[in-house]
């Protein structure tokens, strides 16, 4: 163990994340803190794309009913947007630190179809975040940015006066681009956390198995384990 | 003089034009009719304008607005743009002809051109807020209008205003209540110079083409008529002395068209996003059929006891 933990000594281990020893193992990887922050920006996310959407492409204007018709799509979607990006960097604060990039992630990047085919032992072991997840969080943190800011330049209602049509007219084109791309980054989010089984527990009970930790986030759960006090009952003062 | 409209019968009569005559809807598809209506216009010549603002009173007048009482600021313009209570606007220019030295006084009216090619409606993503009548009339639909603003983005001459009160976007209509029983608008009506005159598109540019040789004919040598090519002419025109530099006349833009970036946004990027997201959608789906689920395995859970046994102890 002792080797690893040097190996691993620059990564991050969150304070509130300990491994429950038992059969199996249970790893807690969020707070209840991180889970709502999350659910709310997950909310936020679906309502914004749902009637973004709406507005984007004629064929989806019905989903303008979803939210009590056109107008009131056009007066709700900013604010929900607001909420967002709020919301996004209460995530953002929580977990930069976590996905700060490595020299692993690119010899795991480099291994992506290995991953991608079911042959994760192939690649490099990860801690908290994969390359992958890393990716999703900082394309995630650039386009919600870029978002506010064109979103902001097109809310007519309280900032028309602020800048010329022309300027309004790119923000409307790179607010549209930008969400396309959220939206796919979306998708591999959702579906990443769907494909590897027994991930989306740590978002809605907050923990994870062992033998999940162990398969996906092999850094991760040695770094705990190692941090873990060697007394004699083998739990945490904690608890 | 060119004869003006007659006055209107007393008798009720049908509209003579409405929704079977649609050429375009925003954000619909539209079968548009087998026959075309004549195309209307109205000529707006700058050089018999005298600034009476008569047109502007008519226009409040027929619509029933409120434009607001401001201040004076030291110009002539009032109010001090197009807003949603002021569908035209007299714009006044003093420039001095360094040909001449003269002091000239150029004054247009503002107000919707009704493109041919109208960027409003393109821009528009509520179905059926903006219409397109076969006669080239370009008209606002305010229980459709969701007040986005987008028709703003759209539309090269930056005319619509959005309304704060009912959050909609308003416009001049060409005054299509009136043409659909066979009268002018009504800022024409008003004009007590002819500079506004209103007919067929083929009779204005008939108008225009004797009053463009009379202006060449005093020594306006670049008198002619602007019907801009770049948004498929227009349904409202202007007669200019200065045809070659319409940018005197209160900024006029000289090559007016659809912003090729307002063009990219409602072309490329719409049908290009929805596919990318339909790809994005299926790939995942593929990729769970050929790959099936990552699950973890009965190993992998005794790999981890065995961890934290060596973590104890």
């Amino acid at each position: 163990m002792s080797i690893d933990v040097k190996a691993n000594g620059n990564y991050e281990v969150g304070k509130d994340e300990r491994v429950h020893p038992g059969k199996p193992v249970v790893v807690d990887r969020y707070t209840a803190g991180a889970r709502i922050n999350h659910w709310i920006t997950a909310t936020s996310l679906v309502l914004l794309a749902l009637s973004g959407l709406a507005l984007f492409h004629p064929s989806l204007f019905f989903l303008t009913g979803l939210f009590g018709g056109g107008q009131l799509t056009r007066i709700i979607h900013p604010w929900i947007g607001v909420i967002l990006f709020f919301s996004f960097f209460g995530l953002f604060l929580r977990f930069w630190k976590a996905n700060l990039w490595r020299r692993d992630d690119s010899d795991w990047l480099a291994h992506g179809r290995d991953v991608l085919a079911g042959h994760e032992e192939r690649a490099p072991e990860v801690g908290k975040y994969n390359a992958g997840q890393k990716l999703v969080f900082w394309s995630m943190s650039a386009l919600i940015i870029v978002l506010i800011t064109s979103g902001v330049v097109i809310w007519d209602q309280y900032f028309s006066v602020f800048t010329t049509v022309e300027q309004k007219r790119w923000a409307v084109l790179v607010h549209s681009i930008a969400a396309i791309v959220a939206i796919c980054v979306w998708i591999i989010h959702v579906y990443s956390a769907f494909w590897v089984r027994g991930t989306i527990r740590a978002m809605t009970r907050g923990s994870v198995t062992g033998g999940w930790a162990w398969r996906h986030h092999r850094k991760w759960l040695r770094d705990l384990v190692a941090r873990t006090p060697h007394d004699k009952s083998g739990r945490t003062p904690a608890e | 003089m060119f004869p003006p409209v007659p006055n209107p019968t007393t008798q009720p009569e049908a509209p003579r034009f409405g929704e079977k005559d649609l050429i375009r809807r925003s954000a619909s598809t539209v079968t548009p009719p087998a026959e075309r209506q004549t195309e209307v216009a109205k000529l707006i010549d700058v050089s018999k304008c005298i600034g009476c603002k008569a047109c502007q009173s008519a226009c409040i007048e027929w619509n029933d607005t409120h434009p607001a009482i401001e201040t004076n600021t030291g110009i002539y313009e009032n109010p001090h743009d197009l807003t949603p209570d002021m569908f035209t606007l007299m714009r006044f220019t003093e420039w001095e002809n360094p040909e001449t030295n003269n002091l000239e006084w150029l004054i247009r009216k503002d107000g919707c051109m009704h493109c041919e090619d109208p960027g409003c409606l393109k821009a528009c993503p509520a179905p059926g807020a903006i219409v397109q009548y076969s006669n080239g009339i370009v008209d606002f639909v305010h229980e459709n209008c969701i007040g986005c603003g987008y028709c703003i983005k759209g539309c090269p001459f930056n005319i619509p205003r959005i309304s704060q009160v009912d959050h909609t976007a308003y416009k001049c209509t060409l005054c299509s209540d009136r043409v659909a029983v066979g009268q002018g608008p009504a800022c024409a009506k008003a004009c007590p110079t002819q500079a506004i005159v209103w007919g067929t598109k083929d009779e204005m540019k008939e108008w225009a083409a004797d009053r463009v040789e009379d202006l060449k004919s005093r020594g306006f040598e670049n008198a002619g008529l602007y019907d801009p090519p770049g948004v498929g002419g227009t349904h409202v025109m202007y007669v200019l002395h200065h045809a070659d530099q319409p940018q005197l006349y209160s900024n006029l833009p000289e090559n007016p068209r659809i912003s090729p970036v307002v063009e990219a946004w409602k072309g490329v990027t719409k049908y290009a996003g929805l596919a990318v997201l339909g790809i994005a959608a299926a790939t995942g789906f593929m990729h769970y059929l050929v790959a099936g689920p990552n699950r973890v395995s009965e190993e992998d859970e005794e790999a981890a006891e065995r961890l934290t046994g060596e973590g104890r102890s």
